[in-house]
């Protein structure tokens, strides 16, 4: 961290001394005898885009219609802005919703649908269309402002609920799956348009997704849920390269996850049993004890993969190319170890004429500590 | 697989459902006094309809009866639906569900009745209505065409995106400006077809008008019941052409307007 100021300005949560925007503490939310959201606590700073993934269940929506203001939490509170948010219904909320059908009046022209909001706070009708015609200009919609949502296509209509949202300038937007309804290009060419438009206007994000892609390229921070509980909150980059569970290691991105024990706990060095790999060796880690069940975790690009027996490290195994997928930038391998297991490892394409590793060749794949990351649950 | 049962298919139910129809129209135009007879083309029937005031008047009561329930029972129909789809718990919902969908079932003989003896012991206790004529005949058919618009707008209401309500909530409107601005529209075409429908079934129905009108309230297909009992009588075929003309044109325009509103939903 070359200059901590700045890391502090736009990464407020490593900073304890900064005062969370919204914070949610121990929310729980039953409907019946089902609970979607289980003692969640949030903090999440002004200007953020926080993401919130996770598969459909598992109380991601939940937590966004209790912000908004659409669900009572059976317990627990939301504050925005220093405000609680206990008993504001929806309509007085500083916060405002895109949702994942859009939700456009039919009835209405682009036009009107934009000023709806605008219009209810009773502002005049000549500075609410002269905001409206601002929006949509940011938006690229200005040519249509006239027509009905059934005259656009499904990006345009996306873009009139994103600016039908932001036109009142709310203090927090929440959207819902907001890409989902896309086709897969236009979807990318959304995202840094949206990460765009939030980081000119300022307005602090928080967006549903079960798109991890999605979650990785948007994200300012990621909370990972699962079953109604945020499994792990952090960074892109923390997310995956140091997830805290078997769960969120395997959610995002692809995985090969080793069962095994701690099997040597030295001060110099700590040794894991596994029943795939044998013994890994690896820097000592604090927290851990001897005999205490433990995961490791090696992304399939953290594996080397080389012809001769490597000499950098002392975790290196012997297997044999089983499948071999080349996709351009990448080439994914399956390679059998001699212990049967099969080990899932990918390299980047750099050079033009190497001679790639191919089907059935012998090869050795060696890790270096710091690839292994062990969890305990 | 085209082959000739498909087209005789078509042709006989054409027949089975228009063939009364067409006899009736044709015989409209009969010159005959006698009905089975055809004694050649003439309007006379359409003038002596005309100039019979007892049917002029029973039509325009129709025509009364008809809008103000239809108007009454959509108004009614639409608050009962949007109750229960919108709030699915509270005590009662069953027993309202119930009583919403009892006037589609129930034999119009016992709604008939059923009414008659409430219009009957009101005015004993509470002194109104007062007698029976075009208020009760209106109330009545309120009460079950309320039920076939319920019907219709709670499938429509069902169907509505739930988040259009909540978009309009968060926008900064308030519950009653919800259902105004958003959920009115919407429903809107729904709305209309329950009013035709009201309308129509309001200006069929025979038996319960029968019960609960009085004198100087005979809607007109009572007049032409008790005309028919007389003897049929070609200037009924007059009539009943005209009415099928006023429905044909009606149905059209509704069928229009339901398919440019769905159409704009789309």
């Amino acid at each position: 961290m070359a200059q901590p100021a700045t890391a502090c300005e736009t990464k407020p949560w490593r900073s304890e001394a900064a005062k969370p925007f919204i914070s949610v503490r121990n929310i729980v939310k039953r409907f019946d005898d089902f609970t979607a959201v289980s003692n969640v606590d949030l903090d999440i700073y002004k200007g953020e885009l926080f993401c919130l993934l996770g598969e459909s269940g598992c109380g991601k929506s939940t937590l966004l219609r209790m912000l908004a203001g659409f669900e009572q939490p059976t317990s627990g509170t939301i504050t925005i802005d220093g405000e609680d948010m206990a008993r504001v219904p929806p309509d007085r909320r500083p916060t405002n919703m895109m949702f994942q059908s859009y939700a456009l009046f039919p009835h209405m022209s682009v036009e009107k649908n934009v000023a709806y909001g605008l219009l209810r706070e009773g502002l005049p009708k000549a500075e609410a269309y002269a905001r409206v015609a601002e929006m949509l200009r940011m938006v690229k919609l200005e040519k249509l402002a006239r027509r009905k949502p059934d005259q656009l296509s499904g990006g345009q209509r996306q873009r009139v609920a994103l600016a039908r949202a932001l036109v009142k300038k709310p203090k927090l937007l929440l959207l819902d799956e907001p890409l989902g309804a896309l086709d897969k290009k236009l979807r990318e060419e959304t995202q840094f348009e949206l990460i765009k438009i939030q980081e000119s206007l300022g307005v602090t994000f928080i967006v549903v997704t079960h798109d991890q892609d999605e979650a990785m390229t948007l994200a300012t921070r990621i909370g990972v849920m699962k079953d109604g509980v945020i499994e792990q909150i952090g960074e892109p980059r923390e997310i995956y390269e140091a997830p805290n569970s078997r769960f969120v290691a395997d959610f995002i991105g692809s995985v090969n996850l080793f069962e095994g024990k701690v099997d040597a706990a030295a001060p110099d060095l700590m040794r894991i049993e596994t029943e795939e790999l044998g013994a890994v060796l690896l820097p000592p880690q604090s927290g851990l004890t001897f005999g205490q069940p433990v995961w490791g975790a090696v992304r399939p690009e953290r594996f080397a993969l080389s012809r001769s027996k490597p000499e950098n490290t002392p975790n290196a195994w012997q297997g044999v190319v089983e499948e071999m997928g080349y996709i351009g930038h990448m080439s994914h391998y399956r390679i059998r170890l001699d212990t049967g297991v099969l080990i899932r490892a990918s390299q980047s394409n750099r050079l033009r004429d190497e001679d790639p590793i191919s089907w059935d060749e012998k090869v050795w794949i060696s890790l270096q500590p710091s690839a292994f990351r062990v969890l305990t649950r | 697989m085209r082959g000739w049962f498909l087209p005789l298919a078509v042709v006989f139910g054409f027949v089975f459902l228009y063939a009364p129809i067409v006899s009736l129209v044709v015989f409209s135009f009969n010159d005959s006094r006698l009905v089975t007879v055809w004694g050649g083309f003439s309007t006379r029937w359409y003038g002596e309809l005309l100039r019979d005031r007892q049917i002029i008047s029973a039509a325009w009561i129709s025509l009364k009866v008809a809008f103000f329930s239809a108007t009454l029972a959509t108004i009614i129909g639409t608050l009962g639906a949007f109750v229960l789809t919108r709030f699915s718990k509270f005590t009662g919902r069953l027993i309202l569900t119930a009583m919403i969908t009892a006037p589609l079932v129930m034999p119009e003989v016992i709604t008939g009745l059923s009414l008659l003896l409430l219009f009957v012991s009101m005015e004993q206790m509470v002194g109104w209505p007062a007698g029976r004529g075009m208020i009760t005949v209106i109330i009545a058919h309120t009460t079950f065409c309320a039920a076939f618009v319920a019907v219709i707008a709670q499938s429509r209401l069902r169907s509505m995106d739930d988040s259009l309500e909540e978009a309009a909530r968060d926008l900064g409107a308030g519950p009653v400006r919800v259902f105004f601005d958003v959920t009115l529209p919407v429903i809107a075409p729904a709305l209309v077809a329950g009013w035709l429908l009201a309308f129509t079934l309001s200006l069929d129905d025979l038996v319960i008008a029968s019960f609960v009108s009085g004198p100087g309230a005979s809607t007109l297909p009572m007049v032409i019941f008790s005309k028919i009992r007389l003897g049929v009588s070609p200037d009924v075929n007059a009539l009943a052409t005209i009415i099928i003309g006023f429905v044909l044109v009606a149905v059209a325009i509704a069928g229009w307007l339901m398919r440019r509103a769905m159409r704009k939903e789309l």
